[in-house]
């Protein structure tokens, strides 16, 4: 009897990606290595226990240089690098830092680098940061060296919509939210909080402002045609759909579909007791009509604390037409959390992750984009930053 | 000179005292960076203002500021505040 030989089952020797949060926090940095079904995590850190940490990111391209940017109370800002996951860091060479001011004028030094952002596809080892007091730099070796970059940062007309020490967040107002199309290199987004959003379309020489549609906060007779009185807190880009840029603002959730050049209100459709105010933003990888935000109080003196202690991220899967509360595994009372403007993030899996980092120190995770959710991590300092990167 | 450092900044000279050459405070930092690069940044921005939390006292006497003559038999400490929780 002829005998068939049936084909010996190979196991694939590719390894399941691992995802790894990178939590940054007011007083240092952790690693969460997660296995590939994003159950168990191990906790790597603290790294530069005692510094603030206010961003920590992975470069998509080359999978290894991870960016963390620092400052303790008594010292200047600077950038780690390292390119091991962490095992070591170096510092920056030359820290972003403002051009030194003339004789006779009074120069801004950067406070701390608050925003990482790596560039396009295409322009490997290119880095820009924002940093409080506002300014925009770059970097084209990897984060070693950094420098400003475009002219807005000593540009009159841009100094008075970034206003001082006096406006903006409580710690100084911040540019964030670089944005890069990855259609284009030179075409570029950012936010200032305050300041509006700002557009350029040839890599930092030109800028358009971009706040038409937005509100401004009211009763006090703001100018909403001046970028001054406009605060974004957090924008993201559809990485599906680069036209389509999402927007958290301290008035409001808001879409954009370019070329259109006006924001559309889309938190208008969330529950009024709970309100459109907010700080993060999360956009899907793949689907751009799908977004979460973590809605905050801002009734009376503006807690930003979960409206009636009753956490909850909301989403949608219709560009914001309409909002799902997504609390599942959350605290149903008495939880007053804060989540600051970077700590909420997803990552890249089929089924997305979804995770936000607390200000008092809770790192938590849905495992099925936004259904359910479990705390992963508890008892950290003061969480400032949440990213995620595939490995 | 003998230059004191405080522990904040440790992780540059990995001991708490260095030695540095220079004929003013601002030349003494630019040495210190020489040998620990990224020192002086941590110390005084880049208007050249030294930070709002960082002191230096040369000889016991708080400096008034980076363009103080130094001579070869000063001894220079650098002071961290520790404000803050």
């Amino acid at each position: 009897m002829a005998t068939s030989k049936k084909p010996a089952t190979r196991k694939s020797s590719a390894a399941k990606p691992r995802t790894i949060v990178l939590v940054a926090t007011r007083k240092g940095a952790w690693l969460f290595h997660g296995d590939a079904a994003r159950k168990t995590w191990k906790a790597d850190g603290p790294h530069f226990l005692g510094h603030v940490i206010s961003h920590m990111v992975l470069d998509p391209r080359d999978g290894k240089t991870l960016l963390a940017a620092a400052k303790t109370g008594h010292l200047g800002p600077t950038v780690f690098r390292s390119t091991n996951m962490g095992k070591t860091w170096k510092e920056a060479k030359q820290p972003p830092a403002f051009t030194k001011a003339h004789e006779g004028e009074k120069g801004r030094s950067v406070d701390h680098t608050f925003w990482l952002t790596p560039a396009h596809a295409n322009e490997p080892g290119v880095w820009y940061a924002g940093t409080s007091p506002q300014g925009l730099f770059r970097s084209e070796d990897g984060g070693v060296n950094w420098k400003p970059f475009s002219t807005i940062n000593d540009d009159p007309q841009y100094r008075v919509w970034m206003g001082t020490a006096q406006d903006g967040t409580p710690d100084g107002p911040k540019l964030h939210s670089m944005l890069i199309d990855p259609r284009d290199p030179k075409h570029l987004y950012f936010g200032m909080s305050g300041g509006g959003v700002h557009e350029t379309l040839d890599a930092g020489k030109t800028w358009k402002v971009m706040i038409k549609g937005m509100d401004v906060v009211e009763g006090f007779g703001f100018d909403p045609a001046q970028p001054t009185f406009h605060d974004p807190h957090c924008l993201r880009m559809c990485p599906a759909n680069p036209d389509r840029i999402y927007q958290q603002n301290h008035c409001g959730i808001y879409r954009i579909d370019r070329p259109s050049d006006t924001w559309v209100r889309i938190g208008k459709a969330m529950p009024k007791k709970v309100g459109d105010i907010g700080f993060p933003m999360v956009v899907h990888p793949r689907d751009d009509n799908s977004a979460w935000v973590f809605p905050m109080d801002g009734s009376g003196v503006w807690p930003r604390t979960s409206p009636d202690g009753k956490p909850a991220v909301y989403g949608t899967r219709n560009a914001g037409r309409t909002w799902q509360r997504m609390d599942a595994g959350m605290p149903d009372s008495q939880a007053w959390w804060t989540v600051k403007r970077q700590a909420m993030t997803a990552d890249t899996a089929a089924t997305v992750g979804l995770y936000f980092g607390t200000t008092s120190g809770e790192l938590w995770l849905s495992r099925d984009e936004g259904k359910r959710w479990t705390c992963i991590a508890r008892n950290l300092p003061e969480i400032y930053a949440v990213e995620t990167a595939t490995l | 000179m003998k230059v004191m450092i405080p522990s904040a900044l440790r992780s540059y000279t990995e001991r708490s005292e260095a030695h540095a050459q220079g004929a003013t405070l601002a030349a003494l930092l630019d040495d210190l960076d020489r040998q620990y690069a990224g020192i002086r940044f941590r110390m005084v921005d880049e208007q050249d203002r030294i930070r709002r939390h960082i002191r230096i006292f040369v000889n016991g006497v708080q400096s008034s500021g980076l363009a103080q003559p130094l001579a070869e038999t000063d001894e220079v400490i650098i002071v961290q505040a520790l404000s803050g929780g």
